[in-house]
Order: C-alpha cells, then sequence, then structure tokens
C-alpha cells in the first residue's frame, strides 16, 4: 500500500482525498425520532386511571338469622335509583307495606338535585370536614396526608348528627347511576352509607310514582 | 464603490440540539410506557371525584361492557418470577378437566389478555393467530348459577395470590342487575372491598353560610 502511494506523489499530480464535510444530514433521525415520539406518547397509558373505593358487607348465609342492625329512624335516609337517571327519596323507616307508604320526592343526580338535599341534611359533618381540611391547608394543623384520611374517616365515624342513606338500586337504574350516587356520598361527606337491595314495597311504590315503570319490576 | 457583500448563509440549521432533546424524550417515553392491556370492548367508565390511584399489580379487573359481557383479567404479581396467570390457569384446567400445555400456558402468560371466553374454548382461543379470530371466541365468561366461572376464576385467583384486590371496571350504560349479579359473584367470595374504576372529574362544593 505504502508503495502505491509513492508512486503517486513521484507522478506529481497533488491529489487531495476528496473532503467530506462533517456534518451528517440528520433529517431522516430526526423524522424516525418523532415518530416514534408520538408511537410511545399515544400508546402509554401517562394517566392512570383513578379507582373509587367501596366497602360492602358479608352476604348473609340462606340458614342464617342475623338481626339487622339497629338505626335511628330520624336519620335514615332511604334512595331509590330509579329509571331514567332520577332519584326518588323518602326519609325515616324503609316502607313496610304499600297501604301507607310514605310520598317519595323526585330528584336528579345534578348539583342541585340530590347533592342539594343531602348538604341541607348533613351540614354539621360538612362543616366539620371542610373545615378541618382548611385548617390543614392553611398550615394551622400540620399532619401526613395518610393521616389527614384517617382523621376525616374517624370524624365520619364520631358523628351522630348527619344522615344514614340506604342506597336502593332498582332494576331499571344503569352502573353509571350506581357509581354517581357513591360518589356524591364522597362529594357530601355522608359519614354512613350502604348499598342494600330493594325491597318489593319499595319497588311498588317506585312503579306507582314514576309511572313509566313496567310491573314487571313487582314479580313478588 | 467596493461591492457590499451579503454574507452568505449556510441553510443547513444544526439539529444537534434537537436530537439531544428528541432522544432524551424518546427514552423518557420508552421506558415509562406501560402499555395498555388489549381490550376486547371498548368501555366508558363512569365520573368520580375519587382521587386514589389504581394499583400496580396484585389486581383482578371484572370488566362489564355494554352489552352486558363480563370479562376477567388478573395480573402476573409483582414480580415477573411468580408467574401466576399460568398458575391460575392451571388450577382452572383441573377444575374443568382441560390439559394446557406449556406452550399454552406460555401465551396466556405473555399476551395479557382481558379474557372474555368460555373454558372450553380457551385452548382454542390460545391458539388462535390473530386478533380477529381471538374475537369470535369472546362471549363474555359465564356467570350464571349453572355454570359460573366468573366464579371459579375468582376462586382461584385468590388461592394462587391472597393479597389480590378486586377491580370493577364497568361501562356507564351497564344495567344493575348485572353489576349486582357480578358483585353477588365476589361476595360469595369473600371479597368485601371493590375497587370500581372511575375517570377524574373535580366537583366544588360549597356550602352557604347563613
Amino acid at each position: 500500500m505504502a508503495e502505491i502511494i509513492q508512486e503517486d506523489k513521484q507522478k506529481g499530480g497533488k491529489r487531495r482525498p476528496k473532503k467530506h464535510s462533517t456534518r451528517i444530514d440528520m433529517t431522516p433521525m430526526v423524522d424516525l425520532m418523532c415518530l416514534l415520539i408520538t408511537f410511545f406518547m399515544l400508546t402509554t397509558a401517562f394517566s392512570k386511571p383513578k379507582v373509587m373505593q367501596i366497602v360492602l358487607p358479608e352476604k348473609v348465609k340462606k340458614n342464617e338469622k342475623v338481626e339487622p342492625p339497629k338505626i335511628a329512624e330520624s336519620r335514615t335516609l332511604n334512595v331509590i335509583l330509579g329509571p331514567n337517571n332520577k332519584i326518588y327519596w323518602y326519609p325515616g323507616k324503609p316502607a313496610q307495606d304499600v297501604e301507607n307508604a310514605p310520598v317519595m320526592q323526585e330528584t336528579d343526580y345534578s348539583d342541585t338535585g340530590i347533592r342539594a338535599s343531602l348538604l341541607e341534611r348533613n351540614k354539621a359533618l360538612f362543616k366539620k370536614i371542610t373545615d378541618f381540611e382548611n385548617q390543614v391547608t392553611t398550615g394551622e394543623i400540620e399532619l401526613k396526608p395518610d393521616s389527614v384520611q384517617a382523621r376525616i374517616k374517624k370524624i365520619k365515624k364520631d358523628d351522630d348528627t348527619g344522615p344514614i342513606v340506604l342506597i336502593k338500586p332498582s332494576k331499571l337504574s344503569t352502573y353509571k347511576n350506581f357509581v354517581d350516587i357513591i360518589d356524591e356520598m364522597s362529594i357530601v361527606g355522608i359519614g354512613t352509607y350502604t348499598v342494600t337491595d330493594i325491597s318489593w314495597v319499595e319497588e311498588h311504590m317506585l312503579a306507582s310514582q314514576s309511572g313509566s315503570a313496567t310491573p314487571s319490576t313487582t314479580n313478588k | 464603490m467596493p461591492k457590499i457583500q451579503i454574507k452568505h448563509q449556510s441553510p443547513h440549521i444544526d439539529m444537534t440540539p434537537m436530537v439531544d432533546l428528541f432522544s432524551l424524550l424518546l427514552t423518557f417515553f420508552m421506558l415509562t410506557a406501560t402499555f395498555r392491556p388489549d381490550e376486547p370492548a371498548p368501555v366508558d367508565t363512569p365520573y368520580s371525584v375519587s382521587e386514589k390511584k389504581t394499583p400496580d399489580n396484585n389486581m383482578m379487573t371484572v370488566t362489564i361492557s355494554a352489552d352486558n359481557r363480563v370479562f376477567f383479567n388478573v395480573d402476573n404479581g409483582q414480580d415477573t418470577i411468580l408467574h401466576y396467570r399460568p398458575k391460575i390457569l392451571e388450577e382452572m384446567g383441573k377444575r374443568y378437566n382441560i390439559e394446557f400445555t406449556k406452550d399454552e400456558l406460555r401465551k396466556f402468560e405473555k399476551g395479557n389478555y382481558t379474557l372474555g371466553v368460555k373454558m372450553q374454548d380457551l385452548k382454542a382461543f390460545l391458539n388462535c393467530k390473530d386478533a380477529a379470530e381471538r374475537t369470535a371466541f369472546e362471549k363474555g365468561v359465564p356467570i350464571d348459577s349453572l355454570d359460573n366461572q366468573l366464579a371459579m376464576w375468582v376462586l382461584y385467583t385468590r388461592q394462587v395470590n391472597p393479597n389480590v384486590q378486586t377491580l370493577i371496571k364497568g361501562d356507564g350504560k351497564v344495567e344493575y342487575p348485572t353489576v349486582k349479579k357480578v358483585l353477588s359473584v365476589l361476595q360469595d367470595y369473600q371479597v368485601k372491598v371493590f375497587n370500581l374504576i372511575t375517570n377524574l372529574e373535580k366537583v366544588e362544593v360549597t356550602q352557604k353560610v347563613e
């Protein structure tokens, strides 16, 4: 190899090796990267979905007799999820017979609907919770986020003024209704609520009041 | 008069900083990417104010689609050595007298399917070549009292992985009786805490001070 070069020099012609520019054209690379970034951005589940936790009591076995928990009638609120995104509710003891059934109030899932009625009844507890939250945000009370949640839970548990809500989804309600009403419970800060089955008396009341419901819902 | 020479500027732009930035972004997205598992049916989850995040692992998800089909999915545990998915499938196979080959178990583990398939069809489902073939089998996991396969999935999942958390992902339009059926199946197997998957929606509530 070395010999050949020498020969070249002897010929006298100055042969410079062609000078390549040190710059590489990066455009295709950038194109590709753009494409990949777009792909990854669109396919990643970046924001994880949130979950809403509910706790349901253990099922009562058929041949087991369990006394229903005693709750104050004055605090009880029966919320029935009806068809067509309507809520029917009445206060007091769950209705036992069709003859002297209480009249249910019709409302919906909007801010002025069920939320207003629940908030009205849950005033004291709601105020306690918001006051506590304000104290935390202003720095009067210093707590870790976990213990803040625990404290709110305790406030809710100790409360004895707010309503006890019995949620009774009818056969014609949807999953959205179900989630919405449980969501309302956490928005308004209801201390005690549970999901129970709708009784046949209430189904009857619902059918006569909503009108649209088919009589097949009262098949008992 | 001397000519005023306009400085000749090269039309090339130095792309190096841009490339730097891009490669940084690309690396970031590649490393943080967690792929969404295959959804056999589109599910529109309702909205709530809850800000609790879904757990990373140890979860079984029961999906209810708008046409009342029920799907089941379970993850592989916090570590890939645990192999929860094939273990659960093996147990299920024993229950329904279906022998799964090693290859089928591996396929089940890797292809993070949200299952909507009857046990009897599962072997054929796993041997499908592409997604189009698979959708033909996705009729939903049976939940009626005669052949309650969802209950068996729940039972064996909880046996294999006792720390599993229950997630329910339902479409807003699902009728309540279907939801109730699923809830009661889970309650039969001592599941008490349910996590309902929702989208976040901020709500401001102010109480009037009188």
